[in-house]
């Protein structure tokens, strides 16, 4: 156990102290309310512990079993066993924050190499060390942008094909600090260029948002838009899949300010949701406008390279009330793991993933816009992630292609009423085309049989 | 030696990782839209697993040695927790997937947010906060939802103790609030006549930290809370803090509105260098309507023959999503796991000896390091880093010291309210042989700062690197390296 006292040492212990029981040092706490007697299960062993959880688990459909063609923002894609063999290393796994230089150099330059790798990625100067999520990074764009024009510019454009988590995460982030939010109200059309959202600027307005592939997978060239924004004197914005970046031009190539993404198919395992990885990179210009941790390069007493955080001054501990952000844990270990994965994977490794996922998509969205009753719904390119009308409501579609060891796309009906009767599949590297094949049999005998 | 850059170690056409051949006919690439420059290294398995490996042994960790980190609870993590965490009933599930399909991560969600309940007193959790400092986001903008619903609008001004944590002025900054400070009193409770003059109707509410940082009990914390009630307020609670109180008093009974949780402080699961975190906040029941959503809940009761059936709900007044999904569900996990090993009884054991390591360490070390509120602590305290008699020596040099024998240093310049402050918890999980011999380097290095302060002054020495400029990096900004070997 993970309680060491013998009852000898507990008694010198308290003598030393100077009190005769361990109830004694509570005495500053109100009787009435000290010792409640907690209605909590009473302590199990390891042994017996490991029974009940895994017990738990064994109730859920896991994709190890299933066949998975579910994505909308987190995706199943392959952990190479290299990434879980670094990260599941103690003296990574249980460090602290690297505020202490000196005994945190490996922390530390990971951190370092996560920026470098990001920075690469998305074609931008500078990467933070991580923000919570997609969702969160995007709010923290917002209050970037907001900093960055004194609060003077109080409107923020967003893409209606952006996460619809995203879109809610900013809107309670922001809910008292006077932005105000456009362009995805439920009436805008989904169909659109995106170039269109440039009718909405104005000379107030802060920040333009789009997603790339956006949330329904299609992908544009965003050059013209981006020009229009600048031109208005506003900020862009992309939010991206950093998967589809190893085949994608970089955000950067076509003028994005900030970017941010959602890191998880980056070697994090899917676990229900989280923890996952906020990435955030920008350029040089807005680096002490940034939230988050950042690691810069330097040398220490002995003349030898070294890593420290810095440009401290931006955050809460040091600048409290007027830091860019009150963000402080972050999501260390899994930059760690998206540093491992592209290390390892590299260049050739991140393009042929990237194809592999581009070309499934494709073949699966053909055969299943062939099924009867079943049509795409856009005729955009597409990255890995496509929207079909379906004969049947996606509820009862997904309840029986669950029967069959397949879970099923996205109900978009649940986010845009006009999408009611749409499902979004998203299809991997993990897909075989023998599982594409059966999942094309299943939707056509579950909905004509 | 450090290691290298990662460009520095690229080498052209090494290939790292195979995955399968396409099995599809395939499509044509979206014209104007791919890539020519992918700047990633080009390595090889072994590059990585070494390059990864060394960089890991340049690490201190809670693995290989103690952490008398004040505020931060650096207890063990234990490894069960990483195998239960870890299996695919659980790493292999899409938060997307339909209900029936996950009922194993509801049921574990809804008991985890009724064991949270229990502990703190509260009549609603919500797991989805992804850290603390999110979970006093999360806190604030229910206590801000909570007064404009009631038409109260005029009420945005948030007072914070000056012993606070940075994260709740920013926190509160962030939320759209008024930040006002209020002092502490000599004993290190908040001062009862400062609150005074700042409850009035414009008072949305008070961050408290309880135990404080200054790792004491308020003792007048019902009359602190009285007032700020008596005149229209909400109590926040800092539950950085939580390892002092497990068994041993409810935040909620006391009147503590809303509280965050840190799993990765109190529950034991790992802060990976950084995090992840995890921050459920706790609420009383006037603020359950405003909880973020989604909530888990039970949709059908079930019966002896059946086990009953969880679902999602979306409080009436929530303030809304605070991040995408349903939080850190690994991190739940890691809890759960802990908790169960524990039982009522662990937990309240738990505390109990953190409260007992935290005294002990206190009683060896006051007669050496001025302690500037010296009473029975809970489960941290503060010393001063300085003496008359040593005046070069600061608390950055103990601290730096420290780590020539193995130790990490405590936090030190915070609380901001004492003078070169070592903020030291040493956590239940240590053992007297640890805390003693902490304590004897401690002693030791009081000794040094008379006799030989350069040896202070120059510390850290056993280090794999030295004093680091942070001047330097700050003026440089070296934050990135190329990382890949340009284009033929």
């Amino acid at each position: 156990m993970f309680l060491p006292h013998t009852d000898k040492e507990r008694q010198e212990m308290l003598a030393t102290i100077g009190v005769n029981s361990i109830e004694e040092l509570f005495a500053a706490i109100p009787e009435k309310y000290r010792f409640p007697d907690l209605n909590l299960p009473s302590a199990l062993t390891e042994m017996e512990a490991q029974e009940v959880v895994s017990d738990l688990a064994s109730w859920n459909d896991n994709l190890k079993e299933m066949i998975c063609f579910l994505g909308a923002g987190a995706y199943n894609h392959y952990v190479p066993a290299v990434v879980d063999a670094i990260i599941r290393r103690g003296e990574f796994l249980t460090a602290y924050t690297p505020y202490q230089a000196e005994v945190s150099q490996g922390t530390l330059q990971a951190i370092f190499d996560y920026q470098s790798l990001m920075t690469a990625l998305t074609g931008m100067d500078v990467s933070n060390a991580s923000h919570y999520d997609g969702a969160t990074a995007v709010a923290e764009a917002i209050t970037m942008a907001n900093a960055h024009f004194r609060g003077k510019r109080n409107r923020v454009i967003l893409s209606p094909a952006l996460h619809p988590h995203y879109r809610q995460t900013t809107r309670t982030y922001h809910a008292n600090t006077g932005i105000q939010f456009i362009g995805d109200d439920p009436g805008a059309d989904l169909q659109a260029h995106p170039n269109h959202l440039a009718d909405l600027l104005d000379a107030n307005t802060a920040l333009v948002i789009v997603q790339y592939p956006d949330f329904f997978g299609r992908i544009y060239d965003y050059t013209q838009l981006a020009e229009k924004v600048h031109q208005a004197g506003a900020l862009f914005a992309v939010s991206v899949n950093p998967i589809a970046l190893g085949l994608l031009k970089a955000p950067g190539e076509f003028g994005a300010d900030i970017v941010t993404g959602e890191g998880q198919p980056l070697g994090i395992p899917l676990s229900y949701g989280g923890p996952y990885l906020g990435i955030f990179t920008t350029r040089k210009e807005f680096v002490r406008k940034m939230a988050g941790r950042l690691v810069g390069e330097t040398v220490d007493n002995r003349g030898q390279k070294a890593y420290v955080l810095t440009l401290t001054a931006r955050e809460q501990h040091i600048r409290r009330e007027k830091a860019t952000s009150n963000i402080c844990t972050n999501q260390g270990l899994m930059a760690l793991a998206a540093a491992v994965y592209l290390s390892l994977v590299g260049k050739h490794g991140l393009r042929q993933v990237a194809e592999l996922c581009y070309h499934k998509a494709h073949y699966a969205a053909q055969k299943i816009a062939a099924i009867e009753g079943f049509s795409l719904w856009s005729n955009a390119p597409f990255f890995n992630e496509f929207v079909v009308k379906t004969p049947l409501p996606p509820p009862e579609l997904n309840e029986k292609l669950l029967e069959y060891g397949i879970v099923g796309g996205y109900d978009l009906g649940q986010d845009y009423p006009a999408l009611k009767n749409h499902l979004m599949f998203a299809v991997t590297e993990m897909n075989s085309r023998e599982e594409i094949d059966y999942l094309v049999s299943t939707l056509v005998e579950v909905c004509h049989a | 030696m450090p290691e290298p850059d990662l460009c520095e170690i690229s080498v052209p056409n090494r290939i790292g990782f195979r995955y399968p051949e396409v099995d599809v006919p395939k499509a044509a690439l979206p014209e104007g839209l791919v890539r020519e420059i992918l700047p990633l290294p080009e390595l090889y398995e072994v590059d990585v697993v070494r390059r990864y490996t060394r960089l890991s042994q340049l690490n201190h960790s809670i693995d290989t040695g103690y952490y008398p980190l004040g505020s931060c609870t650096m207890k063990y993590n234990p490894k069960i927790n990483e195998e239960m965490a870890r299996q695919a009933g659980f790493a292999a599930v899409h938060p997307l997937q339909p209900i029936q399909s996950v009922q194993g991560c509801l049921a574990l969600m809804y008991d985890l947010q009724e064991w949270l309940k229990e502990i703190g007193g509260f009549a609603g959790v919500t797991l989805q906060p992804a850290a603390g400092a999110q979970g006093e986001l999360t806190g604030i903008l229910i206590i801000r939802a909570y007064h404009q619903d009631r038409g109260d609008l005029k009420r945005t001004k948030i007072l914070i103790p000056d012993s606070a944590h940075g994260t709740n002025p920013a926190t509160s900054a962030m939320s759209g609030m008024t930040v006002v400070e209020i002092k502490s009193d000599s004993r290190g409770n908040v001062d009862l006549d400062a609150l005074r003059e700042h409850c009035d109707d414009t008072l949305a509410g008070l961050m408290l930290t309880n135990p404080n940082t200054l790792g004491l009990f308020d003792e007048n914390l019902e009359e602190v809370i009285r007032l700020v009630h008596e005149s229209g307020g909400l109590v926040y609670g800092d539950g950085a803090n939580m390892n002092a109180l497990l068994g041993i008093v409810r935040p909620g009974d006391i009147g503590i509105d809303v509280l965050h949780y840190n799993l990765h402080k109190t529950f034991s699961t790992p802060h990976g260098g950084g995090g992840p975190g995890s921050g459920p906040v706790g609420v009383r029941s006037h603020l359950v309507d405003f909880l973020p959503s989604p909530i888990v809940m039970i949709t059908d009761e079930g019966d002896d023959e059946t086990p009953p059936i969880y679902g999602f709900y979306t409080p009436p007044k929530t303030i809304g999503r605070v991040k995408s999904f349903h939080g850190h569900f690994g991190m739940m996990v890691r809890a759960y796991t802990y908790m169960l090993m524990h039982g009522k009884e662990g937990l309240r054991k738990v505390s109990e000896h953190a409260v007992l390591n935290a005294n002990y360490l206190l009683a060896r070390l006051r007669h050496v390091y001025h302690v500037p509120y010296d009473r029975i602590c809970m489960h941290e305290f503060v010393a001063e880093g300085r003496w008359d008699d040593a005046p070069e020596i600061r608390a950055l040099d103990i601290s730096k010291r420290l780590m020539d024998f193995g130790f990490h240093p405590p936090t030190n310049y915070f609380p901001l309210i004492v003078h070169e402050a070592l903020m030291i918890e040493p956590t239940e999980t240590e053992s007297k042989q640890t805390l003693d011999a902490f304590v004897d380097a401690l002693i030791t290095i009081a000794e040094e700062a008379r006799t030989n302060p350069e040896i202070l002054k120059t510390a850290p020495h056993r280090t794999p690197v030295g004093r680091v400029d942070e001047v330097k990096a700050a003026k440089d900004l070296i934050l990135a390296c190329g990382v890949g070997v340009e284009e033929d």
